[in-house]
């Protein structure tokens, strides 16, 4: 366990050091500039702007996120017990974004409260805007969403008793609100392709604030999920054995959804769709060691922190000074470990659903 | 000739044609040539008389019609088409990728305009309705449709308006004050952000306007950028329409940026950012928005400006 920690830290700070390297030119070394700012101050200065400015916000941004996608997929795979759950298959990805789209809809169009306040007159609301008050609105309108979709996710499914019922409604609330997502953008062609960007994913505006924000909100959704790990463990022993335990499932429940949702929404609402760190995080962390829910919330969290981290390095790196979305590539990435996870060992994979 | 006639003969009475029509249609078919035209797609269309209604489903290709005088042929247009205003009168068929097919049809043209991209034009041609297939995509490019437009439309004028609009591209390069010639623009065409490079029909503006773009020719006309390539790259002068400029000078990082810091950001208006992004007979009226943006805002001297 400890030693996973570690480990999964040291490789984050390695890649944070990678990342910091990685930009517009490929790779390049910065961090010899940085530390001696004698040789040439006027690199060291624009070393210090692109680093402090650019790379470093969005390559720690890239870390809370996948941190925050890897939280969420392994709270969603062990409250509805199933090893197929996360963030997408739920809709709650579905639902962020297209609150993110509706309130960009809303505000671009009218230039409402907060377009009209944070931007220099009556200009829309930007889906990159670094501002702190935008980052916010999207993040509770994301959070909104993704709470939504959820519940109604677990409408139709009538609970989460059954599997195969839950998944089904996951997916039809995915599709039905991606469509709607694509409807508003459809309507809004201006923003389209801009909105397309961000969908695909992207850390290309993540800023100190959309940073900070992801990292205090991973701080307190990993203190809850903490807190409420033994829920999960209980919930894992089957639903009756829980409620011997004296657990109240229903209130605790639906504590861990708002988790869920929170986690889910903020990192939709500043890097756009993400896909497949969320649900591969937790699985890779199971391949290695089997633990308690509280610490693989903690693990799963670390894993997909270092899977985003390293996946947006590689984004910037391979066509510099072009990007590739960064969704793309988990998608491709996340979703090619998988298959070869299931075709290895996939009597383990099935068997862990209970 | 002849045969042509007989043709019609047979075939007009079994649709049912009114005498006068008949008659008013013989006439114009009397007194025009059949002509085949070869569009972009190297399709060959066969045109027994210059097309009297005309639907187009790209901007560009209605304001050429309009352009060359045919706009009262036109009988509908894309959704995107909007300019001249008179359009707004007109039945829009959808877009150019999702057009309205049954609408189309409904409208009897005698020819249809459309992209080549477009994947309606082998439904439209298999419902016998003839498709001329253009691909306006760069400055030459823009003179090619002209002429081919006018070669279908039978408009005798069309190299002249377009040496017009040419001489109007150079009137605007000439407009330039020499100060802000070689000034270093970053033109964004969304908040992807995707740059304008100098491959592009808005790059090929620039660099005839006598400034350089701070995206190279050889990362296509239109690349998904790391943001901290404009960073580095520090332009002068950043040029964007007003869609995409919320936000701009708040991106991290980015308020070291030259232009940023002195504000020299020109923001076009939605109307000004069609005609700088069409490649049409707009692109006089695009360069010379372009070079008023230079002359007002680029900075009185590049000499300091590091390259």
């Amino acid at each position: 366990m400890s030693f996973l920690v570690w480990s999964l830290v040291l490789l984050s700070l390695a890649l944070t050091g990678l990342g910091v390297c990685v930009g517009s030119t490929g790779f390049e070394n910065l961090i010899g500039p940085l530390l001696h700012p004698n040789i040439d101050p006027a690199k060291t200065a624009m070393a210090q702007q692109i680093v402090g400015q650019i790379r470093l916000p969005r390559t720690l941004g890239a870390w809370a996120a996948g941190a925050l996608l890897g939280l969420a997929g392994a709270v969603a795979q062990g409250l509805f017990r199933n090893p197929l759950a996360d963030p997408y298959l739920l809709g709650s990805a579905s639902g962020a974004s297209l609150g993110v789209a509706l309130t960009l809809a809303v505000l671009g169009g009218g230039a409402g409260m907060l377009g009209g306040s944070m931007m220099n007159g009556g200009t829309a609301v930007s889906v990159f805007s670094g501002s702190v008050l935008v980052r916010l609105g999207l993040t509770g309108a994301a959070f909104v969403g993704a709470v939504l979709a959820v519940l109604l996710t677990l409408a139709l499914s009538k609970g989460v008793q059954h599997t195969l019922r839950l998944l089904l409604a996951g997916v039809v609330v995915g599709v039905v609100l991606g469509a709607a997502t694509q409807m508003v953008l459809l309507f809004s062609p201006d923003s389209l392709q801009a909105m397309q960007a961000f969908m695909l994913g992207s850390t290309a505006f993540v800023g100190w604030a959309a940073c900070a924000l992801m990292a205090g909100i991973w701080v307190l959704c990993m203190s809850v999920g903490g807190l409420l790990g033994r829920v999960l463990d209980g919930l894992s022993l089957g639903e009756a054995t829980a409620h011997s335990l004296g657990l109240p499932l229903g209130s605790l429940r639906i504590a861990l959804v708002a988790v869920l949702a929170l986690a889910t929404g903020t990192a939709v609402a500043q890097t756009g769709l993400i896909a497949f760190v969320g649900l591969a995080a937790p699985h890779l962390v199971r391949s290695v060691i089997k633990t308690t829910h509280g610490r693989l919330m903690l693990l799963a969290s670390l894993m997909g922190g270092a899977l985003l981290m390293a996946a947006d390095t590689l984004a910037r790196w391979l066509i510099a000074p072009q990007e590739l979305p960064v969704g793309v590539l988990t998608a491709v990435l996340g979703g090619g470990y998988l298959l070869w996870l299931m075709h290895r060992n996939s009597r383990g994979f099935a068997g862990g659903a209970q | 000739m002849k045969q042509l006639f007989a043709k019609m003969l047979n075939a007009w009475p079994v649709k049912g044609c009114k005498l006068m029509r008949c008659l008013a249609f013989i006439g114009v078919a009397a007194s025009a040539q059949a002509f085949d035209v070869t569009d972009d797609s190297g399709v060959v269309v066969h045109l027994t008389q210059p097309p009297q209604r005309i639907v187009s489903l790209l901007p560009s290709l209605t304001e050429s019609v309009c352009e060359l005088g045919a706009c009262a042929r036109l009988v509908g247009v894309d959704r995107y088409s909007n300019y001249p205003a008179s359009l707004q009168k007109l039945p829009q068929v959808g877009g150019g990728l999702d057009p309205n097919i049954e609408a189309i049809v409904a409208l009897r043209p005698d020819v249809v305009l459309m992209a080549v991209s477009s994947r309606a034009s082998e439904r439209l041609r298999s419902l016998g309705i003839k498709v001329v297939s253009l691909e306006p995509k760069t400055h030459a490019d823009v003179q090619r449709v002209m002429l081919k437009i006018g070669e279908v439309l039978a408009v005798p004028d069309a190299a002249k308006i377009w040496r017009v609009i040419d001489a109007g591209v150079s009137a605007a390069a000439q407009s330039v004050p020499a100060s802000a010639k070689g000034t270093r623009v970053y033109f964004e065409v969304n908040q992807g952000p995707y740059a304008a490079g100098e491959s592009s029909f808005i790059g090929e503006t620039l660099t005839r306007l006598g400034v350089k773009n701070i995206v190279p020719a050889k990362l296509g006309p239109f690349p998904k950028l790391n943001p901290e390539y404009i960073v580095r790259a520090n332009p002068d002068l950043i040029m964007v329409g007003e869609r995409n400029a919320g936000g701009l000078t708040q991106r991290p990082g980015w308020h070291s940026i030259r232009a940023v810091h002195d504000n020299r950001l020109c923001i076009f208006s939605t109307e000004q950012a069609d005609s700088l992004v069409r490649p049409g007979p707009r692109m006089a009226e695009g360069a010379r928005l372009m070079a008023q943006c230079l002359s007002d805002k680029a900075p009185k001297s590049t000499a300091g400006a590091k390259p």
